[in-house]
């Protein structure tokens, strides 16, 4: 499970230890991307369980969205009232 | 935006082909493992290779290094709040699906990988919607929950996709913390879900 993120950190170093910009890069991330992301459908497409409850996995999904956002942006309320708020004009 | 939508794109497409039987569904999780494998270390490349973004860093004000931590705390605590709201899903399965912050591609195909389609599902759409909720809301959050808000909910998207809602309605001021707040977010993603998924 740790693999992935072993991996990744591999390439930071490797990113870093390349002085010079590597091209290609963003569009192997994207490619990448679209295999995975297909690669998905084709599970959930295949899926009956997936494919008929399809409708309640989205109503959770924007429960936990909503929760989501609104947790966050209190939080950064709360940072916010802190910097700024509290003594008039602080400096960005 | 175009980029957004040739990823859902796929998506669909795979939806479709798994539905009318193009595509053998059991063969694919091997290739999926060295594909994500492939995209993490590409990831990590074009982290690694990237000093100018690093450099613009050292022009922050340190207080507003907070703010990716207030975000990553603010996201685990409403979604560990969701799961009393949803059922069958355990804390940690929402704490997972929230640990995304809007960065679906990544976070559906680790937790797909981790916990199966399903939540992998759940995952993608709820990420989407974080994204859509901060283009569409962020002068609304802006007037509620101050300048620092669209920042907060743009999760990992606020270094590219959001970044362009953000200057226009919290100001131009804001766009180094942003990049920096996408960014370290941006890095936290595979760790939080893969902790989350482990639980």
């Amino acid at each position: 499970m740790f693999t992935v993120i072993l991996l990744m950190l591999a390439g930071i170093l490797t990113g870093y230890s390349i002085k010079k910009k590597i091209p290609f890069i963003s569009k192997a991330i994207t490619v990448l991307i679209w295999v995975l992301l297909y690669i998905l459908g084709t599970e959930v497409g295949s899926n009956k369980q997936i494919t008929e409850g399809i409708a309640n996995l989205g109503l959770d999904a924007a429960i936990i969205t909503v929760f989501a956002v609104t947790g966050s942006c209190i939080a950064a309320w709360a940072l916010w009232y802190a910097l700024y708020k509290s003594k008039k004009g602080g400096k960005i | 935006m175009k980029g957004s939508l040739i990823i859902v794109g796929f998506f669909i497409l795979g939806c479709l082909s798994g539905l009318f039987n193009i595509v053998p569904g059991e063969e694919c999780s091997d290739i999926s493992f060295y594909a994500l494998c492939a995209l993490m270390f590409c990831v990590g490349l074009s982290i690694g290779n990237d000093s100018q973004t690093i450099k613009n860093f050292r022009s922050l004000n340190p207080r507003l290094v907070m703010l990716p931590i207030m975000t990553i705390v603010g996201t685990l605590a409403g979604t560990a709040l969701a799961s009393i709201v949803v059922p069958n899903r355990s804390i940690a399965e929402c704490m997972a699906v929230g640990s995304g912050f809007g960065y679906y591609s990544l976070s559906s195909i680790f937790i797909t990988e981790y916990k199966g389609a399903e939540l992998g599902t759940i995952a993608l759409l709820s990420n989407i919607m974080r994204e859509i909720i901060t283009l569409v809301a962020a002068p609304v959050l802006v007037k509620i929950f101050g300048n620092l808000a669209p920042i907060s909910s743009g999760g990992a998207t606020t270094m590219d996709t959001t970044l362009p809602i953000i200057t226009r309605y919290s100001g131009q001021e804001f766009v180094v913390i942003s990049i920096f707040h996408g960014f370290v977010v941006d890095f936290s993603v595979p760790f939080l879900v893969t902790f989350f998924c482990s639980i």
